[in-house]
């Protein structure tokens, strides 16, 4: 039987805050710092203590919900969703339920079926767990608890169940990442776990508008496990349906290593989490001049950049996106593309995610360390297109550009680099190339017509690489044509 | 309003406490008590008075985003009952 997946999708973003949601602890990077050395008497749980909202969490979050084009609460609420679990000492965690931030979003998304609007449902605050790590040594087995992570302002998006397949999952995860990114919120950084996801999938008789019994699936840290989860849940829930037997409701961790569910249910037993507001914090005022002053500081987002570059530069949509993932290269483009610099746009993309991509690649470092200016890549493009130099000189000169820091027309004025169009020139050295190698021109003459290549080569190499390539393969089919007859 | 002894016990065991059947059959009394008083706010007319979520005014109290140091490491692990590797050691909790 055909079946509609129906999916929803909570993301989990870190905030990029230097201290954390409710104490003045420093935020740091869990993969470096040592166990247990940014914790303080609140966020390790201990009595009598405060929390206190940290500001630039809440105008972090702000940024998002606004960017998600949610109505944003005046009065919005903390509340304790109360757990026994070590990741948190306090035995719950500050989080918000019945009056979120923030509700009614949406995310458009741009997918092979066109452009879709994914709505968000909320748009909330809460705070990160501590780490566990399970230790098994022989038939002793315990855990180690590092809280260095406990109280990182975590912002919770929940979308309604529109996504309809692991394409539109996968693009509506990347286009959140991208508009946390954006708009300064979070790093984004899927391997130190700044993002993480919950799936939940349920499928439906196709043409059905009801929703069928979902299973929710917890611990994605990749797309790439979001994705398998996804579709692993598809088939084990199209078995059962298939079988004629019922999809339980139920809750699953995901295990990235097996890349398999394991059932939860120990926690799950625990998910009655009895929610109450918080006492300790009066209701978060966000007045109407905090959030006009947010909307109109917010960037041009990535959707609407996308859309914009695919339109105004006519770029295929995959050059588009590469180009719009982050707001450096996206100003670069902008830049390179300018009127004023003359080269066609498709030309400039290409320079940018060809070369200058691949250097940056090698040297490992972002937009920010390329010692180019859009103006000096923009003249290197021009003197490529216009015929000044051939394509592999052109990238030789980009190489000496990036080494040297020197600008293009410099670098080919004192090296002579300009490329040699001139067809007597370029006939004089075709025509030593075939007198210099009978043997292979015979060898050509007879049938073997892929020499045609071998020749064009050795012209090019006599001509130390600055022949125009277009002139030498037309000579060098007449002269050989000439040979035949 | 009174309690079953299997709510009782589930409240025990989300709050991972391990009771005693006299305990139970106690504490069973003690928070259908609780409840019974909590209960009498449902006598008080509320149907013209709008939903109140806190009886604390919304203000922002925020903090500035400025780290300060918090405890030591050792301060931290001090009163743990076990460490190791400078981590609070637990028994196991993922199965």
């Amino acid at each position: 039987m055909p079946y509609q997946v129906v999916i929803g999708l909570e993301v989990h973003a870190e905030l990029q805050t230097r201290s954390k949601m409710f104490c003045a602890c420093a935020v740091v990077d869990p993969t470096q710092a040592a166990p247990n050395t940014a914790v303080c008497p609140i966020c390790l749980g201990m009595p009598g203590v405060l929390p206190v909202v940290n500001q630039a969490a809440v105008e972090l979050a702000l940024r998002v919900a606004l960017a998600l084009d949610c109505q944003v609460a005046a009065s919005s609420l903390f509340a304790r969703k109360n757990y026994f679990y070590p990741d948190l000492p306090k035995g719950y965690q500050i989080s918000q339920y019945e009056q979120p931030l923030a509700v009614n979003g949406r995310l458009p998304i741009l997918t092979s079926q066109g452009e879709r609007i994914v709505r968000i449902r909320r748009v909330h605050l809460e705070e990160d767990t501590g780490k566990l790590t399970h230790i098994q040594r022989g038939a002793e087995s315990y855990s180690l608890v590092d809280l260095n992570r406990a109280g990182i302002p975590l912002l919770e998006e929940v979308s309604e169940p529109d996504l309809r397949s692991v394409e539109d999952a996968r693009t509506y995860a990347e286009g959140l990442r991208a508009l946390l990114r954006r708009v300064g919120a979070s790093s984004g950084d899927m391997e130190k776990g700044a993002i993480r996801f919950e799936a939940n999938v349920s499928l439906r008789p196709a043409g059905s508008d009801e929703l069928g019994t979902r299973v929710e699936i917890k611990n994605l840290n990749s797309f790439r496990a979001m994705e398998s989860a996804i579709r692993d849940q598809v088939a084990r829930q199209s078995a059962t349906l298939d079988a004629g037997g019922q999809v339980q409701q139920e809750t699953l961790g995901w295990d990235d290593l097996n890349n398999t569910t394991f059932s939860q249910r120990s926690k799950e037993e625990a998910h009655d989490y009895r929610y109450f507001p918080e006492p300790d914090l009066p209701p978060l005022a966000v007045d109407d001049v905090w959030q006009a002053r947010v909307r109109a500081a917010l960037p041009e987002l990535p959707h609407a950049q996308l859309q914009r570059f695919m339109t105004q530069y006519d770029l295929p949509e995959t050059d588009a996106r590469l180009l719009t993932e982050d707001a450096a290269t996206a100003a670069y483009f902008d830049h390179l593309a300018a009127p004023q610099h003359g080269i066609a746009p498709r030309a400039a993309a290409n320079w940018l995610l060809g070369e200058v991509f691949a250097w940056l690649n090698q040297t490992g470092g972002g937009m920010g360390s390329l010692p180019l200016t859009p103006a000096g890549l923009a003249e290197l493009v021009r003197l490529q297109e216009d015929g000044t130099v051939n394509l592999p000189t052109a990238k030789r000169v980009l190489a000496s550009m990036l080494e040297s820091g020197r600008g293009a027309g410099e670098i080919i004025a004192q090296e002579g680099l300009s490329q040699v169009s001139d067809g007597e020139l370029i006939a004089g050295l075709v025509h030593q190339v075939l007198d210099e190698h009978s043997h292979e021109l015979a060898a050509y003459l007879s049938g073997k017509d892929t020499l045609v290549n071998w020749f064009f080569g050795q012209v090019m190499r006599l001509a130390g690489g600055k022949a125009n390539p277009a002139v030498v393969r037309q000579e060098l089919e007449r002269q050989l044509h000439s040979k035949k007859a | 309003m009174s309690l079953t002894l299997a709510e009782v016990e589930h409240i025990a065991a989300l709050a991972r406490l391990e009771l005693t059947p006299e305990e139970k059959e106690r504490f069973r009394a003690q928070l259908s008590a609780i409840l019974d008083y909590a209960d009498r706010l449902q006598a008080v007319e509320t149907s013209d008075i709008p939903p109140t979520s806190s009886v604390l005014p919304p203000h922002s109290a925020l903090r500035p985003d400025e780290p300060r140091p918090g405890l030591s490491l050792g301060e931290a692990l001090t009163n743990a009952p076990l460490t190791e590797d400078d981590q609070f050691r637990v028994p196991p909790v993922l199965e």
